[in-house]
């Protein structure tokens, strides 16, 4: 493992010559991230991966994307998206038009969950589907919907036990070891490059979704994200965030409703 | 091994277990008396659909009461912390316990090895690790770990294991200060920090 103060130094530096700052990134986690990016590049030496940042943008560029966390699946967590479909579509469903923004989207697999969810109960026609993150190479595969064959079979377990009825081999076309996903669920999405630690507000929506994003903040920084989402939500609109993340010490108490067990939120004033 | 050495200013005690450390843990933890001055931090592979069973059963069984791990909750003396299924478990340097749902290690995750790691990091000489059943190799680097900061560690005596792979796999690899049976782990940590 690196030292404390050469993680410190490499802060430091990325945020003089870069601009960004992963000061308020959770240090256990950000530590073994930089470590396994030293590691895989056969980096032996902290100085010499650290002038590489330096003068190379290129090699921080790949840097950011392999400390930045991008493991997702699709319908992770069946049971949260089983309320998001018994419980929040039907009301977002009463609205003329539903904007949605899944912040920290990683290679968009919760994105094409959600695309689904939307067009088996007949909303996707009216929903625009924001999906951002930080990581611009991440963002070109979310908008190609390409996901390895080989995870179909969990994914497709996942759908069922969110209450899935169709034929999940339906949306996707099987072809060399990828699965390709149907573009009519992506003609509502959206992605852009957007930076949760220092971007503002750019839209209203109905539903945020920011799940396992938070885990790598700190305290305060995961204050300032949580009322940017708030900021950016509509009165009745709901929250959700990953399985064990919480809005408890970010936001007045009254100010938002949760829904059963799940760690979804309903803004309610 | 040495003989009877009483552990004192313990702050955590980590134990890692997979296939079959159910059964010991079930053993060791309903019987253990008030934890003095120190917490326990259990970091078991388990089923990504079974989660908070096994934070029931400990709350159910045992007198030591079980605080659910969330981001960024606080690490108190005198509880029970169980790794949540999916994520990995770390410790930060403001006795905070961090999740992170990066790749699996040793095909697991929570990964026992990243957690004993991170807590070796974080408590040094302060830290007890304990690894008990298993099928695979997690938790050996982990114990090394540990012991290179200065902690102690503990490996259930293999006899004593419903799968003796795991730590079989750890004697092999480290020098466990002590290597005990379910009933001596329990006497183990009932006497740190008396």
């Amino acid at each position: 493992m690196i030292e404390d103060i050469e993680l410190e130094t490499l802060i430091n530096e990325v945020y003089e010559y870069y601009g960004f700052d992963f000061g308020s990134y959770s240090r256990a986690s950000l530590k073994r991230r930089v470590n396994r990016v030293m590691h895989l590049d056969g980096f032996t030496h902290f100085h010499e991966f650290l002038s590489r940042v330096r003068y190379d943008p290129e090699y921080y560029k790949r840097m950011v994307d392999e400390i930045t966390v991008n493991v997702t699946e699709m319908f992770r967590d069946p049971s949260f998206y089983a309320v998001v479909r018994n419980e929040i579509l039907p009301l977002l469903g009463t609205k003329p038009f539903i904007r949605l923004w899944h912040a920290g989207c990683s290679t968009g697999e919760e994105v094409y969950s959600m695309a689904i969810m939307l067009k088996e109960a007949g909303l996707l026609h009216k929903s625009l589907i924001y999906a951002t993150d930080i990581n611009s190479t991440v963002l070109e595969t979310a908008k190609k919907g390409i996901f390895p064959l080989r995870m179909m079979k969990e994914y497709s377990e996942n759908y069922r036990d969110a209450g899935g009825q169709e034929d999940f081999s339906n949306y996707y076309i099987a072809n060399y070891g990828i699965a390709k996903f149907n573009e009519e669920l992506a003609e509502k999405m959206v992605f852009s490059q957007h930076n949760l630690v220092s971007d503002t507000s750019f839209n209203e929506f109905d539903m945020i979704l920011c799940r396992n994003v938070l885990i790598y903040f700190d305290n305060d920084l995961q204050k300032r994200v949580i009322n940017l989402f708030d900021e950016s939500l509509a009165v009745l609109g709901f929250l959700a965030l990953g399985t064990k993340e919480t809005i408890k010490y970010s936001v007045t108490p009254n100010k938002y409703k949760q829904l059963d067990k799940e760690k979804i939120w309903r803004k309610v004033k | 091994m040495e003989e009877s050495k009483i552990i004192s200013g313990c702050k955590v005690v980590i134990i890692g277990g997979s296939a079959g450390s159910l059964n010991a843990l079930m053993q060791i933890l309903p019987e253990l008396p008030e934890l003095k001055g120190f917490a326990i931090v259990i970091v078991v592979h388990r089923k990504s659909t079974d989660d908070q069973t096994l934070e029931e059963l400990i709350a159910l069984k045992s007198s030591v009461s079980v605080k659910p791990v969330e981001d960024k909750v606080p690490l108190l003396p005198g509880f029970v912390y169980v790794a949540p299924s999916n994520y990995h478990l770390l410790f930060e340097k403001n006795e905070t316990l961090s999740l992170d749902i990066s790749e699996k290690i040793n095909y697991s995750r929570p990964s026992i090895d990243v957690s004993f790691e991170s807590a070796a990091e974080i408590y040094g000489e302060s830290l007890v690790g304990i690894l008990l059943s298993g099928s695979n190799t997690d938790g050996t680097y982990g114990l090394k770990t540990i012991q290179a900061a200065g902690g102690t560690i503990v490996v259930q005596n293999p006899l004593a294991a419903d799968m003796p792979f795991m730590p079989h796999n750890a004697i092999l690899n480290t020098q466990p200060d002590f290597v005990l049976d379910n009933n001596e782990i329990l006497k183990f940590i009932s006497t740190i920090n008396t």
